[in-house]
């Protein structure tokens, strides 16, 4: 099963530039910044790209303008104990090409902050502001980055992984 | 940029344009033309609404976390939980998205009865809209006929899965069991004469004055406003945007199956209106095809470490019986990667993000529902119109608080 897994799969970035160099994001980003992408991994049909931190919002813009035109959904994944620590899934959708491009941002332990991308979608809004409430990473530029899901006086963040599934009590 | 603890929020932030003659009114959380347990903070202006401000997670339960400590089979009863009115979508995404990270290939008959239930299930949840919606409008009759029909779809779902809303019958790699032998011949009886029931709902509703009057014009918005805010599945369509996931990037067999996208350009809460009955009108056609076509064969990979053996085999043979074992005590590895799988449900563009790190856990489970990015366009629709319209917007883009809240 592990061999049909990796079977059409194209795991590093000079696998996906030489596979794929006709791919719409992946032109749109080389085009841009080469230097913002540091990684990119195609597998199970999926697209991801890994932009550097403080290109995030830019790298948006460039793939917006590219036709990936609905935000669809951004969440975290907490690496902990690994180092970097906070993952940020983007994942965005082309009603003209039928398509999901997903990016993806690293994010070491130490005051997780990237730029905020509601400017471009004001969709983004509360997907960030879950993401802030549930893992502490901040987006600068974000109108209203409160908590959503917890009480506002909620200690902690309770999807980071040193969080007890129990809580505290 | 400001980070705000401490005190809880009573009154929406001060905007720029706000003033003193306002009155800031709270909406719910216990409101019955909330749907659950939403809660708008409006600020209004006589009977005009200036803003609005929605404050949600007062069901959250944190299900994405509670998901990391399940094995991998354990979080299908979960995903019912999140949308109580669409478990099979629920089921069904989750499945689905775990079958990708696996590669896991399902057999076609499950595959046409997962179609044909993720049908009913948006009849259900569509029935459920239109019974609420009416009545948050005042017409409360409505709401017994459809509820009527809702009983019968239940009463299907008790008979294939055992139990009438909290299904989990789609597991990962297929089924749970085969169907009940007439059951075929049950959800043809009922879409028999559902249509009839359409026309019945559409005679009592569309030629009436005071359901018109409330509905047209009524929270507009516009297919760049519905895009930039992230609005999904009918209310999408209605606004002139013609996507829908089950014909543009197909999941689960769909790809053979022949039905109309209805879209309107109109943009308002009439247009939701008649684009969902439609819709339905569209399920009961895939369920006929379905019934029509439906293949032979298993209802289960053949992938005896993932997939729970029959209970049959179990107890005569030593093999069955040692993965039986193996799956219900360790679970299975699942191995490592991230998918997005996203599949068009009642509500809109549903989306599970499932990340493995190769053990028989899930390392993180995420739900993009589409009620909770749908309820931030609520603004854009009611803003200037007045007070009591605001109830008929909330009833036209359907939103679940359960699956917002998570």
């Amino acid at each position: 099963m592990a061999a049909e897994a990796t079977k059409n799969a194209l795991l590093d970035k000079a696998a996906v530039l030489a596979g794929l160099p006709e791919h719409p994001a992946v032109k749109a980003i080389l085009a841009w910044n080469a230097d913002a992408l540091t990684d990119a991994k195609f597998d199970r049909g999926e697209m991801t790209l890994t932009i550097a931190p403080d290109q995030i919002r830019a790298a948006a813009a460039t793939v917006q303008a590219a036709g990936y035109n609905f935000f669809e959904d951004l969440t975290a994944v907490d690496w902990y104990p690994s180092s970097p620590r906070f993952q940020l899934s983007y994942h965005i959708l082309s009603h003209t090409y039928k398509e999901r491009l997903r990016l993806r941002v690293l994010l070491e332990e130490a005051d997780p902050a990237v730029e905020s991308i509601t400017p471009l979608w004001p969709s983004a809004d509360y997907y960030e502001r879950e993401v802030f409430d549930l893992f502490g990473v901040r987006f600068e530029g974000h109108p209203n980055l409160r908590r959503i899901m917890m009480p506002d006086d909620w200690e902690g963040h309770p999807l980071r992984k040193d969080y007890p599934v129990e809580g505290y009590r | 940029m400001t980070e705000l603890s401490g005190t809880p929020i009573l009154e929406a932030p001060v905007a720029q344009g706000s003033s003193d003659q306002h009155m800031v009114l709270n909406m719910g959380p216990q409101h019955p033309s909330t749907h659950g347990v939403l809660r708008l903070v409006l600020e209004i202006d006589g009977e005009i609404v200036v803003r609005l401000y929605p404050e949600i997670g007062y069901l959250h339960t944190g299900i994405e976390k509670t998901c990391e400590a399940k094995f991998y089979q354990q979080v299908v009863p979960l995903t019912d939980r999140i949308d109580y009115l669409s478990p099979m979508a629920n089921n069904l995404c989750y499945c689905l998205a775990v079958e990708k990270l696996l590669q896991l290939e399902i057999p076609e008959k499950a595959q046409w009865i997962r179609v044909l239930l993720a049908e009913l299930t948006r009849l259900n949840s569509h029935l459920v809209w239109l019974g609420t919606h009416a009545m948050d409008i005042g017409a409360l009759t409505v709401f017994l006929y459809t509820f009527r029909e809702r009983e019968e779809i239940l009463r299907i779902f008790e008979y294939v899965a055992g139990q009438r809303m909290m299904t989990s019958y789609f597991r990962i790699g297929g089924l749970s069991m085969e169907p009940p032998l007439d059951f075929f011949n049950r959800v043809q009886g009922f879409i028999r004469t559902f249509p009839e029931k359409i026309d019945e709902y559409s005679n009592l509703l569309t030629g009436n004055p005071i359901f018109v009057n409330r509905l047209k014009g009524v929270g507009y918005i516009s297919a760049e406003d519905a895009i930039a805010l992230g609005v999904t599945g009918p209310p999408l369509r209605a606004s002139g945007v013609d996507f829908d996931l089950r014909r543009d990037m197909p999941y689960s067999g769909y790809e053979k199956f022949q039905f109309k996208v209805p879209v309107s350009t109109d943009g308002d809460t009439w247009a939701r209106y008649v684009l969902r009955l439609e819709e339905m009108r569209e399920s009961v056609k895939i369920i006929q095809q379905a019934l029509d076509g439906m293949p032979e064969g298993p209802v289960k990979a053949d992938a005896p470490k993932i997939v729970l053996p029959d209970r049959e085999k179990m107890k005569t043979q030593m093999e069955a019986l040692i993965h039986h074992f193996k799956i219900v005590t360790e679970g299975f590895a699942v191995p490592a990667g991230e998918v997005y799988q996203g599949i068009e449900s009642p509500r809109g563009q549903m989306g599970y993000y499932v990340v493995s790190d190769g053990t028989a856990k899930p390392y993180r489970v995420h739900m993009r529902n589409p009620s909770f990015a749908t309820l931030q366009a609520l603004e854009t629709m009611c803003k200037g119109r007045m007070l009591a319209d605001v109830v008929a917007v909330i009833g036209s883009i359907d939103i679940v608080l359960g699956e917002i809240d998570r």
